[in-house]
């Protein structure tokens, strides 16, 4: 049931928040904000209750008899009938991979809501009512089982995205807000063949029509079409993650979103683009996405490069910290089709903390922007003198983008790089490579946009103490994960081999 | 054809009861008629159809224990048919509470407008329960002289005058291209009746297969497929509003059930000239319809080709197994026709008094105005795209699912390929309806100003109700379409 409430907190506390919005903007702030806090506590609660479980044994379940019988390897579980003449059932649950995942999505909601307090100051309700659809959309996407349910979910999440960008969002916001959407809309329509070409020849071979995620995994697809459908999924997750060459859009929405959809962006819609990779691409199709891992691999290693070179590259703030993404979530390519232990850990990791430092860094460009009007590198400099408190923050999170050890972005990119290496080393190597370059484009951002001279003499308010109290709360988090990350390794671990054990045929 | 129908012209009361909707709408209509005659009362008069259409609907459920039942050799009532006559009422139900609230403001002879709906009606009815050849042509002459007159309704304007102008003259010529088509079919097989002709026409023979293309051609204009779409943008932007709808919902509807039925019984599609024929033309539709629409900023327009790439989308599910073509097709069609009446719904509740509100300009930030007609708007557009929460992604996915499933690999890819172009124009429209107001400054272009009519408005309010009803929970709509294939 906790999924159920989850979804539906958000989505009544949306709706009411829509309906306020008009009389009191503070009223749907307020509400938004005591939604997402009320679902981050709820699974924190729910996450510290069955941890002690999920540590002390390693399996979470195990194969009691034949093929079929397995226990679910679920913690909750919800299954319902929907539309039972197509074989379509609510199927939602969470494991241990989800889970963290769930956690990370309530957290960046209310940094979202938080950060958007000022921002925001045109159809509050309608803005809240979209953040909180996004969020509903993503956490169903964490936790379907049922795959026409999970595409379902999938499809939602766009649409407020859609209207973030579109009617919140900066000076290019219609153009950003179309090649969003049709990019990860045309993409999702290959994933949707894919899924009901798996339908139906699960159907041919056993008669049953089911959309059910351990069913289908069982699915025997003759060879070359087995290919083509690994590639359907591939291509909607990879466009989301994303891989190049699918990112065009990327940049250009980042850099148009306001700046709570810019977090959402990239904290969130992003990792659902790793999460379906390693829920479902692999599991599903393990034979195919073998033979293909040294592509993805190399597409990983591409995007790493790629990605911290454009970085790099670029004068306005907000669109370095987009391309910064790209070669983050290279990182998550690479470890996913690694597939060991090592590496998915690390690509997990790696979701976790990119969500986390780069949702900083987007709030801390939004924070600069709402004080000096402009993205523009070229005119900021030296704004430590002024904004003390800001450029430590800064600090903070660039360390961590660049892997400062200490921090949780290390640990993940080392677990990745560790993983990888058994499996190519050459591409741990070039993929460690990218930690120099993102040394190069993070130090970047500090020298231009706080140190140096002034480029213009005015004075603006540090962080108010609302944004300190979110920012502070980041910063713990990411120290937290890069000294003891224990407890999400101990979830997490669980659930990989879980996978792995069903991805080989259970 | 003597013949044909000497061995059962014997009618009995049975036969009376099972085609009770037919004549529910016929008495009605003569009922109108004569209201009419009497004394001019717009309100009565809506009243009037309205509950011819409701007792029609009604008599329904009470037919069904008969069916599967032949009156004549003209009529069959059955579950498809039922179902299929329900969905025609209900949709001319809708349409009439609109024209309702958009004739409440223009014109001075309102009343024979219901006289003309009902009969176009009544039309679609024997459309979508004919079996015969002669049915068929009456059912689709009844419809289309009817339209013609709804059409330029608004007689005073000169682009109503043009749209049925258009149509009058498109429509007799493709209905001689029917009738020639007939004609070469009965020359051939010596029969009128489907089922004779699917029996003397075993091998493929040349001039039925001619006749059958001419047939295509007839039906093309009717739904507006490529290359018999032409009419379309213009007939849609000339006609009023709840015209449009009717236009693009109950007669394409009626036709798109004829033929299904026709090629059905007849084994048509398993002839491999014509299944090659309406690849392609399934193909040029969807790829012409949406292409075409990315830059229209006339929404009539826009709705146009986006009903032409719809019909596109349903052959693919008409090419499919029968099995799941007729329960895929049966829910696209509900679903397009909730979203196709939403819109133009909308269109019709903003018109001014003195023409149609179809400048996308004139939805500039509406949302922010009236939103609740933009939230209506944007639902029947994001269901007409395929997103979920809408009936139309339920419908589109199972479209997709018909062709996998019967493999038809390339419809599909060119179905998936075309929805995402399509989507450019229908988010175009939305961004619009949520762009900030656009500014006061030209008087030229005056932000229309919508009357809300109650009548109106309920229409639009449960249509958007059933648009995320169906998308949320399919279920129930499900067991009846799937009850009810042929």
């Amino acid at each position: 049931m906790i999924v159920v409430i989850l979804i539906a907190v958000l989505f009544i506390a949306g709706l009411i928040a829509w309906g306020t919005g008009h009389r009191s903007p503070s009223a749907a702030r307020w509400i938004s904000l005591a939604a997402v806090l009320f679902d981050f506590v709820y699974t924190i609660v729910f996450w510290t209750r069955h941890y002690r479980g999920l540590a002390s044994t390693f399996f979470l379940f195990t194969p009691t008899g034949p093929r079929g019988s397995l226990n679910a390897p679920w913690l909750a579980n919800v299954d319902w009938a929907w539309i039972p003449s197509l074989g379509i059932r609510f199927h939602m649950a969470i494991d241990g991979l989800s889970l963290p995942l769930l956690a990370l999505t309530f957290f960046l909601g209310i940094a979202g809501v938080v950060i958007s307090w000022k921002e925001i100051t045109e159809r509050v309700g309608f803005f809240h009512f979209n953040l909180l659809f996004i969020l509903a959309g993503i956490t169903g996407v964490f936790a379907s089982l049922d795959l026409f349910l999970f595409y379902f979910f999938w499809e939602i999440m766009l649409v407020p995205m859609y209207f973030l960008i579109g009617i919140w969002g900066h000076e290019r916001r219609n153009y950003a807000a179309l090649k969003f959407f049709i990019f990860t809309q045309a993409a999702s329509l290959f994933l949707l063949i894919a899924i009901l070409a798996l339908y139906f020849i699960h159907q041919q071979n056993t008669g049953v029509f089911t959309f059910e995620y351990l069913a289908l995994m069982h699915t025997q697809v003759a060879g070359p079409v087995a290919v083509w459908l690994m590639l359907g999924f591939f291509i909607a997750f990879a466009v989301k993650l994303p891989m190049i060459p699918f990112h065009p859009w990327l940049p250009d929405a980042h850099t148009e979103a306001p700046t709570a959809g810019s977090v959402i962006l990239a904290g969130l819609l992003l990792k659902t683009g790793g999460y379906g990779i390693i829920r479902f691409v692999i599991p599903l199709f393990p034979g195919p996405s073998r033979e293909f891992a040294p592509i993805a691999i190399a597409l990983g290693v591409a995007g790493i490069l790629y990605g911290a070179v454009l970085a790099f590259a670029q004068v306005d703030l907000k669109r370095l910290v987009a391309y910064t993404s790209i070669s983050h979530l290279g990182f998550v390519l690479m470890g996913a089709f690694a597939w060991n232990e090592l590496a998915l850990q690390g690509a997990l990791m790696e979701m976790l903390c990119h969500g986390i430092s780069t949702g900083a860094l987007f709030m801390l460009v939004g924070a600069l922007q709402e004080r000096i009007h402009t993205r523009d590198t070229r005119r900021m400099g030296g704004l430590w003198s002024v904004m003390p408190r800001m450029g430590g923050i800064g600090m903070v999170f660039v360390l961590a983008s660049l892997g400062l050890p200490g921090l949780g972005n290390f640990v993940a990119e080392f677990l990745v790089l560790l993983g990888t290496y058994s499996v190519s080393p050459t591409a741990a190597i070039l993929g460690a490579i990218g930690l120099i370059f993102a040394m190069v484009y993070s130090l970047a951002i500090m020298q231009r946009a706080f140190h140096g001279p002034r480029v213009e003499e005015a004075r603006f308010p540090d962080l108010s103490l609302r944004e300190m109290a979110i920012f502070a709360a980041m910063v713990a988090v990411i120290v937290w994960l890069g000294w003891y990350p224990q407890p999400v390794f101990g979830t997490v671990l669980p659930a990989i081999r879980n996978l792995a054990f069903l991805a080989a045929g259970g | 054809m003597i013949d044909d129908l000497r061995e059962d012209a014997f009618v009995n009361g049975t036969d009376f009861i099972a085609i009770l909707p037919h004549i529910i709408i016929a008495v009605t209509s003569v009922a109108v008629m004569l209201m009419i005659a009497v004394r001019r009362n717009h309100p009565a008069t809506m009243l009037l159809t309205v509950a011819g259409e409701i007792a029609a609907f009604i008599s329904l459920p009470y037919i069904l224990p008969l069916a599967p039942h032949q009156t004549t050799s003209l009529l069959i009532t059955d579950r498809y048919s039922l179902f299929f006559a329900g969905l025609l009422i209900a949709a001319a139900f809708a349409v009439t509470l609109l024209s309702y609230g958009y004739l409440e403001r223009r014109g001075e002879e309102k009343e024979e407008f219901y006289l003309l709906l009902l009969l176009a009606t009544l039309g679609a009815l024997v459309l979508s329960s004919g079996t015969h050849f002669v049915s068929f042509f009456l059912g689709l002459e009844i419809l289309s002289v009817s339209l013609y007159i709804m059409i330029a309704y608004m007689g005073t304007a000169i682009k109503p005058l043009e749209a049925g102008l258009k149509y009058l003259i498109l429509a007799g010529t493709s209905s001689a291209f029917l009738l020639f088509g007939m004609a070469l079919v009965y020359a051939e097989t010596g029969k009128m009746d489907f089922v004779g002709i699917a029996g003397a026409a075993t091998e493929p023979d040349p001039l039925v297969l001619a006749g059958f293309a001419l047939i295509i051609s007839g039906l093309g204009f009717k739904l507006a497929i490529v290359p018999f779409h032409m009419w379309t943008p213009d007939v849609y932007q000339g006609a009023p509003a709840p015209v449009s709808a009717f236009v693009a919902t109950v007669s394409k509807g009626a036709v798109f059930s004829l033929l299904f039925r026709y090629f059905v019984q007849t084994n048509a599609t398993e002839q491999h000239p014509l299944f090659i024929v309406l690849t392609v033309v399934s193909i040029a539709s969807m790829a012409a319809g949406n292409i075409l629409a990315l830059l229209q900023n006339n929404l009539k327009r826009l709705l146009a080709y986006s009903s032409i790439a719809n019909l596109g989308y349903l052959l693919v599910a008409y090419l499919a197994n029968p099995a799941v073509a007729v329960p895929a097709s049966s829910f696209y069609l509900v679903a397009y026709f909730i979203s196709i009446l939403t819109a133009f719904g909308v269109i019709s509740m903003m018109s001014p008094s003195d023409g149609d509100a179809e400048d996308l300009q004139e939805y500039q930030g509406l949302f922010w105005r009236k939103p609740w007609l933009a939230a209506a708007l944007s639902a029947s557009m994001f269901s007409l795209a395929g997103i979920p929460l809408t009936a139309g992604f339920i419908g589109k996915f199972y479209l997709i699912a018909a062709g996998i499933g019967s493999a038809r690999w390339l419809l599909v890819i060119v179905l998936v390929v075309t929805s995402a172009i399509g989507l450019f124009y229908y988010l175009r429209t939305i961004v619009t309806l949520y762009s900030p107001p656009a500014p006061m400054a030209e008087p030229v272009a005056p932000v229309a100003v919508p009357a809300v009519s109650w009548t109106s408005g309920c229409v639009i309010a449960g249509l958007m109700i059933l648009l995320i009803w169906l998308g949320v929970y399919p279920t129930s709509i499900l067991h009846l379409i799937q009850s009810a294939a042929l």
